[in-house]
């Protein structure tokens, strides 16, 4: 369970971008790959634990997964992966180990209301 | 009135802090010409032994060091220190991982210019140190014949993110009527293309061409420190 230490990272990267900008986060959208480690569920409860008496504290986290993408070495192509169970082409079968897309823990966009000035 | 909600573009990655001191400890392994394995496994499947083998046995030629992590005890450390190499534990209280900070923390006080190999062995867990990161040359996972074929399949992510896989205990293989085949495939499948050793720490089955490994890779990685 390393969800949680994952969440508290989220929250501390949303929290430091917010009190750059000056601005209060609704939403963080975070892209996760399925060869993170990461599982969305767990990160998803665990959010909600990190943000508590943060200024993320009733924010949402919006995941977006990131399905595997492998480099063909014999088709010298990008295909997507059919099974996380099998790493080969999915258009001729060889076997592939090159991971170009799958691996993704990242915050990619911040849902933000600027702050009304008397709340600054 | 409440200004309307915006979107702003990001973009970080949030694993970022850990890669960072990753990649400054994997300069200084480098430039210090020790190569640093990391062992990644389930609990029970032999990780101790195995590297308490490899260190007696590397340590007759090498200079060798371990860092291991555990949840709770020190048992492991006690355990090591009987190959006479310096050990090292790293406790980590309930973190089911190491982070780089702490390996790099771990290695305060120590010279790496008299090591030639460091291990570092992580907390028994095939999930979640696949996600960091602790600046190794070498990530090598480790499953037991008594754990079943399965393993990979089941635990795609670590697999996946390992350099070479090793299938340890094979001296109990007929026991548990375990598939070396089977096993291979999946590894393969996982990830096409993984060296993968058989051993037995036990009785030294297999040891040797897998230390093999290890020292050609010490020299290739002092070739290119040198060109």
């Amino acid at each position: 369970m390393h969800e949680l230490s994952i969440a508290m990272s989220i929250v501390e990267l949303a929290e430091e971008e917010a009190a750059r900008r000056g601005v209060q986060v609704n939403a963080v959208h975070l892209k996760l790959g399925t060869l993170s480690g990461v599982a969305k569920e767990a990160l998803l409860s665990c959010y909600e634990m990190a943000c508590e008496n943060t200024r993320l504290q009733g924010s949402r986290l919006l995941v977006e997964d990131v399905s595997i993408v492998i480099f063909c070495p014999r088709c010298q192509a990008q295909r997507p992966l059919s099974s996380v169970q099998l790493f080969c082409c999915s258009e001729c079968g060889t076997p592939a180990s090159e991971v170009v897309q799958g691996k993704e823990i990242e915050v990619v966009a911040l849902e933000i209301q600027e702050c009304a000035p008397n709340l600054v | 009135m409440r200004p309307e909600p915006r979107l702003i573009e990001v973009r970080k990655n949030v694993l970022k802090q850990n890669d960072v001191v990753a990649r400054s400890l994997r300069e200084r392994f480098r430039a210090a010409g020790v190569f640093v394995v990391s062992l990644v496994s389930s609990p029970g499947s032999g990780k101790t032994a195995f590297l308490e083998e490899t260190l007696t046995l590397l340590r007759t030629h090498y200079r060798v060091a371990a860092l291991v992590g555990d949840l709770a005890t020190e048992n492991d450390a006690l355990r090591l220190a009987r190959s006479q190499a310096p050990v090292k534990q790293i406790t980590t209280g309930t973190l089911c991982h190491l982070e780089a900070a702490m390996v790099q923390s771990a290695l305060e006080g120590w010279d790496l210019n008299q090591l030639d190999f460091l291990f570092i062995e992580n907390v028994g867990n095939l999930v979640c140190p696949a996600s960091y990161d602790l600046g190794e040359e070498l990530r090598l996972v480790l499953i037991s014949v008594t754990e079943g074929e399965d393993k990979p399949l089941k635990y795609p992510t670590i697999f996946n993110s390992s350099d070479v896989a090793v299938v340890t205990k094979v001296d109990l293989a007929a026991a548990v009527e375990f598939s070396w085949e089977t096993a291979y495939n999946n590894i393969q499948a996982v990830r096409p293309g993984m060296p993968v050793f058989r051993l037995s720490a036990k009785t030294g089955e297999g040891m040797e061409k897998y230390l093999g490994l290890l020292t050609t890779r010490l020299a290739e990685l002092r070739q290119a420190a040198a060109v």
